[in-house]
């Protein structure tokens, strides 16, 4: 994948709201499930976040794991998301 | 109820009265009503008094008809009565109607043995004067605490760390393994306490030390699961608990002074205050803690059993601000970092029982554990069953309708709470029920400073867990695996102690537990797990054994742990608009640098996180908690000495 110019902010976010701002050990690509990241505000937060920040609408069939469980799924399913609408908009 | 404490010279020089007196000073809370020591060559006890039983003639530490045996002794023998009609005959004669001379002859008897006969929550130290040793016991669910140390030449024991700390000789260094225990277990593993070189007697052990200072630490007692064989009759079973509950709280009233009792508004504690009402027959006396914010005030239902059972009863309301002016002493009597707050509330009920004119209450406690009425156990019972159909979208459902009170697990996409509540993880892994609690807890550890991680990379909490586990442990079903890790680890680390002994003997107030006796305890632990929880049902026969002894909503109201508010408690500003200074002072960047535990930056996000109110997940509550627990802890008892 190349570099997505949303990794740095969506990095930011999860290092600072899960990880008491310690993003030394966080990989961009480990599982927030299997490391046992997300805890019982689990990935709501984590959805307001990108549906606020980049204006998309995260619908109930995105809240899978392909889309939302570690740093990289995340930056493409926003690249996606944006792609969409664009093409929504256009069309 | 009383604090005891003593010191044995190893190096032979013969004891005095004024060692021993710095430590029963610290005590005091436990015991205000009378003081006392006494010296034997290389030996010195010591014990502070609360006059429950015999107030008159019960003055410790106390002795055998010959003098060659001594004892102090905190805690109490409820079956006293028996056990002396059973000496008497004997020749054994006594000169007091207490419990502890009771105590003194059985040992004579029997020796160290005589634990076996005992019904009762202790802590005690007899010196044995021919034997030239040391006999240290506590109960089997660890009811009464009893640490110990040596310090150079001595060996040290008493009731709480805090009158062990000050003695010379002995450091005052974390230990850094307890920490990882506690921020996994919620509680350290015994004998591992948060001070390096001090130690906790486990529940259920004796330790016998001698004048070379030889310790010999034995189990006496364990839980077992082994459960009796099917075909069970139930209605069998109802009877026989009921029988043991009511004898078990027939002989907690046993006391010459009066008795209370806790009403949280749950089954528990109005089963054990219906009984005392039909035993006693009289108007009883009783407590409870009620809250501002509705998700943790049971008070309705308090109302309820208290008219249904006619008794007297105090509340005392608690705000977030009572919870943050009450925490720095919590933490000085809890004498261990907690990663919660609930112990306040009770600190705070104690104090009101004590000004009522109380010294003993009767609770509730233990029936969750011995009766399998926490959430954990229905928890571990659903995952299993979702595990077993890992897509079935129905299933996930339970776990949500579990957890009523938590919004945050209400809303959790399917996917999530799946790896969230490790569905994935085998049913056949030993720890499967606790897994998502540790490992949740677990995550703290992220707030550790690097030197710590450092120091704590080559170790693993699970390995002293493993190694503490009874023969039979993997040969049990999965539900009475996850009631033994309950009884082993959180009953005695933190419900009995932080929970407990510790905040109740803050305000010299003695808990009685009728669920702990181990008749019961016994009885019990041979049930088939599904009289303990029916498909869903918990705590099942209880329900059914002493069900109509309670108000039928109280009995058919789900279940809700006590809790109370964390992390808001430290970030609320009080009356005045001011938010406590301990709090800004303990985890400033400097003094959290200072102190060396945490990461002063991980901490700073911690707390600023609070602030804007966005701590509301279960892990940053726990984390604002610990943290700031182990701050004070460090700072009364690393920095300050215990005083």
């Amino acid at each position: 994948m190349t570099e997505s110019r949303f990794r740095s902010d969506i990095r930011a976010y999860v290092v600072e709201n899960f990880l008491f701002g310690r993003g030394d050990e966080l990989r961009d690509d480990d599982s927030f499930l299997e490391s046992g990241l997300i805890d019982s505000t689990g990935v709501l937060g984590l959805v307001g976040y990108l549906e606020t920040t980049f204006a998309i609408a995260v619908a109930d069939e995105d809240l899978v794991p392909a889309n939302l469980d570690s740093v990289v799924r995340v930056c493409q399913f926003v690249e996606r998301k944006l792609q969409e609408q664009a093409a929504q908009r256009a069309g | 109820m009383c604090g005891i404490a003593g010191i044995l010279n190893l190096n032979r020089e013969p004891a005095t009265a004024i060692a021993v007196e710095p430590m029963l000073a610290a005590l005091t809370h436990r015991g205000p009503d009378d003081v006392g020591t006494r010296v034997e060559g290389p030996c010195v006890l010591g014990h502070r008094r609360l006059s429950i039983i015999d107030v008159e003639g019960g003055h410790q530490p106390m002795t055998n008809e010959d003098g060659s045996v001594w004892i102090t002794f905190n805690g109490e023998i409820f079956n006293y009565i028996e056990l002396r009609e059973w000496l008497e005959p004997r020749g054994h004669r006594f000169a007091s109607r207490s419990d502890t001379e009771v105590l003194l002859h059985l040992y004579e008897e029997k020796g160290e043995d005589c634990v076996h006969d005992l019904n009762g929550q202790w802590a005690f130290a007899i010196w044995d004067v021919r034997r030239r040793r040391l006999f240290l016991s506590r109960d089997r669910a660890g009811v009464r605490p009893l640490f110990y140390a040596v310090a150079g030449s001595r060996f040290l024991f008493a009731s709480e760390i805090k009158a062990l700390c000050g003695q010379s000789g002995l450091s005052r260094d974390l230990d850094l393994r307890a920490l990882d225990q506690i921020l996994t277990f919620w509680a350290p593993l015994a004998p591992r306490t948060i001070l390096r070189q001090v130690s906790e007697l486990p529940p259920g052990h004796s330790l016998l030390v001698d004048e070379q200072g030889r310790q010999h630490l034995r189990p006496y007692w364990q839980p077992n699961y082994e459960t009796m064989p099917e075909p069970v009759d139930e209605d069998r079973c109802a009877e026989q608990l009921l029988a043991l509950l009511v004898d078990a709280t027939k002989i907690r009233l046993r006391s010459d002074v009066p008795v209370g009792a806790y009403l949280s508004g749950g089954i528990d504690s109005s089963v054990i205050t219906a009984i005392v009402k039909s035993i006693a027959n009289e108007r009883l006396r009783s407590f409870s803690v009620t809250f501002d914010e509705a998700e943790f005030d049971e008070s309705a239902y308090q109302d309820e059993v208290v008219q249904y059972l006619k008794t007297d009863h105090s509340r005392v309301r608690c705000s977030t601000a009572d919870i943050a002016a009450a925490f720095p002493d919590v933490v000085w009597h809890t004498e261990r970092p907690i990663v919660r707050t609930a112990p306040a509330p009770l600190y705070l009920l104690s104090r009101l029982v004590r000004d009522s004119g109380y010294k003993v209450v009767l609770t509730g406690e233990g029936a969750d554990e011995v009766l399998g009425g926490y959430d954990i156990f229905k928890e571990a019972k659903i995952r299993a069953f979702w595990a077993a159909q890992p897509e079935s979208s129905r299933r996930p459902q339970l776990l949500k309708r579990l957890y009523p009170y938590l919004p945050n697990v209400q809303s959790q996409p399917e996917a999530f709470l799946r790896g969230f509540f490790r569905v994935g993880a085998g049913s056949s892994n030993c720890f499967f029920s606790h897994l998502p609690r540790w490992e949740l807890t677990a995550r703290l550890k992220l707030l550790y400073s690097d030197e710590v991680r450092a120091e704590l990379a080559s170790y693993d909490v699970y390995d002293d867990l493993k190694g503490s586990l009874p023969a039979g442990f993997a040969g049990w079903d999965g539900f009475s695996r996850a009631q033994y890790l309950e009884t082993a680890i959180l009953l005695p680390g933190y419900i009995l102690s932080s929970q407990g002994d510790r905040v109740a003997m803050a305000h010299s107030v003695e808990g009685r537990f009728p669920f702990l006796d181990h008749r019961v305890v016994q009885f019990a632990s041979s049930l088939p797990p599904r009289l303990k929880m029916k498909v869903l049902n918990e705590k099942y026969i209880l329900k059914r054994a002493a069900g109509h002894l309670i108000p039928a909503s109280v009995r058919r109201r789900p279940k809700q742990p006590y809790r109370a508010p964390d992390a808001a408690s430290f970030v609320t500003p009080d009356r005045n608009g001011h938010l406590p200074e301990y709090v800004e002072a303990l985890l400033s960047p400097e003094r959290v640098e200072e102190d060396g535990v945490f990461s002063p930056s991980a901490v700073s996000h911690l707390l600023a996180k609070a602030r804007a109110g966005k701590a509301t997940g279960v892990r940053d509550n726990m984390a604002l908690v610990s943290v700031l627990s182990t701050q004070l802890v460090i700072d009364r008892f690393v920095r300050r000495a215990g005083v």
